[in-house]
């Protein structure tokens, strides 16, 4: 058990080495380029936007695109999204959820969000 | 499995990283930049379901098989809304047919029984084969019905429900309160951490007191738990004071909450103060991961998997990711909406070592509303990321609702719980 726990702690401390090596060198696309056979066309973005991006899909739909009560975020500009995540993060919008999840990232990241959904609408 | 590496592989793991090779990592770096990407994912649930479904949206390349054998899968979110006569099974039911005709993921509807990780190889009940570059295995979870006398899978399927995996037992403990004489004891077991979804077993004793306020006012539920405490106490206990004053019993493991035997023809519990008869007995066990991941090798000494949590791929077994409640993902609850995240960022970990390139670091999030009453629910939140040690919760973020939130406030988190419910189910098959 103990051994066992060491060695796991080794291999996350390794990868987070790794991470930090390389991670100034990721390109800028994303994903493979999307085929003409494509389900979903898909606008390029940084892979950082799209990995912190995919979670929102849960409460607000695939793309962003809400069937529900649960306000649609794709088909929004960069900059209304960018305003709304800032002001949920400081207190200045009010909201049920959105204010504890937006304080779990950098003023940056929440950029990179906005950016990932304003251009998703921006290519549909 | 033990719960201790060989030799063998604690080399294979410190040569990796010794190796300077960051793809090395995440294991079969013969397959960066491969030709030949075909996926398989074992589990049509909220992580197998998303992953099958994102990968395809990501990279339309890649070939993905879904080894599900039910043809309906019924959610065990929203299931409680079932027992307290809020919603049918018919709202909780989804299928394949989307991720089938519209992302075009192969769906087997079958059973996979074994896994041979040096051919690459999934073999399925029929006896068919299937061949991978890489697997995802979403299992979800087993019961350990031995951990409580007397109980058992026989048990569960006629007298004691645990209604723990939606469908069947779903409905039968649902007919079970239908039945039931007003004035009736309503028994619920819950288990001590980790399991999945921890507020449910409070959601689901605040949805049965729903159900028995209206129609069988004379009842009483008593909570016999494996804990001393737990998810969002506060909270419910609040709340069952308000809406179901004097109907609800809850008793801490050292109070006497712990079951150790169960006696199915006189349906009475045992705990160390004594036996009890219930009249609708609900025992939801001490859980481990599903059997094939077990089968598989892919846990440790806890039954659960360990996992890289970049690209949660397993530390057992290179090559084959695993998510949702089989994993061990440090801070993340066994939830849902955690399975999808995990299946989200598995999947575009694995885009990306298909095309040879190193995971973007992994960001993870989860959301589990808890409906105490109609136009009441509560949620708890949690943003995650990688730290040393694993994956840690973001100081500052996530937590709870505020214990003195105005019914204004309740009554909007229960309908953005049915939004959520409604987007996660098409995000997820739709």
């Amino acid at each position: 058990m103990v051994v066992n726990k060491k060695i796991r702690l080794i291999a996350s401390a390794l990868c987070l080495t790794a991470i930090a090596a390389v991670s100034t060198m990721l390109p800028s696309d994303c994903n493979a380029k999307a085929t003409k056979k494509a389900v979903t066309k898909q606008a390029e973005c940084s892979p950082r936007g799209e990995i912190l991006s995919l979670s929102c899909a849960s409460c607000h739909g695939t793309d962003g695109k809400s069937a529900g009560i649960i306000p649609s975020i794709n088909g929004r500009s960069v900059e209304y999204l960018e305003t709304a995540l800032k002001d949920f993060k400081a207190g200045a919008r009010p909201s049920t959820v959105m204010a504890r999840h937006t304080k779990g990232y950098t003023d940056e990241e929440l950029r990179l969000i906005a950016e990932y959904f304003g251009t998703l609408s921006n290519n549909k | 499995m033990s719960n201790t590496l060989s030799r063998r592989d604690f080399n294979k793991l410190l040569l990796s990283g010794v190796a300077g090779s960051a793809l090395g990592l995440f294991g079969r770096s013969n397959n960066a930049f491969a030709s030949s990407k075909r996926v398989v994912v074992i589990g049509g649930g909220f992580g197998g379901a998303a992953a099958a479904k994102y990968l395809r949206k990501l990279d339309p390349s890649i070939k993905v098989t879904l080894v599900e054998p039910k043809a309906v899968f019924y959610t065990c979110p929203f299931s409680n809304w079932v027992l307290g006569g809020l919603k049918t099974m018919q709202d909780i039911a989804h299928n394949y047919e989307v991720l089938q005709n519209k992302y075009q993921v192969t769906v087997v509807a079958d059973v996979a029984t074994a896994l041979d990780v040096n051919k690459n190889q999934v073999t399925l009940k029929s006896g068919k084969v299937l061949g991978y570059d890489r697997l995802i295995v979403a299992p979800g979870i087993d019961f350990k019905y031995d951990a409580i006398e007397g109980y058992s899978e026989s048990v569960a399927n006629s007298v004691m429900p645990h209604a723990w995996q939606a469908g069947a037992q779903t409905t039968l403990l649902h007919k079970q309160l239908l039945d039931m004489k007003d004035g009736g004891k309503v028994f619920i077991a819950a288990p001590a951490n980790p399991f999945r979804c921890p507020p449910g077993p409070y959601e689901r004793v605040s949805m049965i007191a729903h159900y028995l306020k209206e129609k069988k006012p004379l009842s009483k539920i008593v909570i016999f738990d494996a804990k001393d405490s737990f998810s969002k106490q506060g909270l419910f206990k609040k709340g069952w004071e308000r809406f179901y004053p004097g109907m609800i019993e809850w008793r801490a493991a050292s109070m006497g909450g712990k079951i150790t035997k169960v006696d199915a023809a006189t349906m009475m519990v045992t705990t160390e103060f004594g036996a009890e008869k219930g009249d609708v007995i609900n025992i939801i066990p001490a859980q481990k991961a599903g059997k094939i991941a077990v089968d598989a090798g892919l846990t440790d000494g806890t039954g659960w998997c360990p996992i890289n949590p970049v690209s949660f791929e397993s530390t057992l077994h290179p090559g084959v990711h695993v998510i949702g409640d089989a994993t061990i993902a440090g801070a993340m609850p066994k939830s849902g909406f955690a399975a999808s995240s995990q299946g989200k960022v598995a999947a575009a970990a694995i885009v990306r070592l298909f095309q040879g390139k190193v995971p973007a670091p992994p960001s993870l999030v989860n959301t589990c509303y808890s409906l105490l009453a109609p136009n009441y629910a509560i949620s708890v939140a949690g943003v995650y990321k990688l730290a040393v040690g694993g994956i840690v919760e973001i100081k500052g973020s996530g937590g709870l609702t505020p214990i003195d939130a105005s019914d204004d406030h309740l009554h909007q988190e229960a309908m953005f719980a049915e939004g959520w419910y409604q987007n996660i189910s098409l995000d997820t098959w739709g």
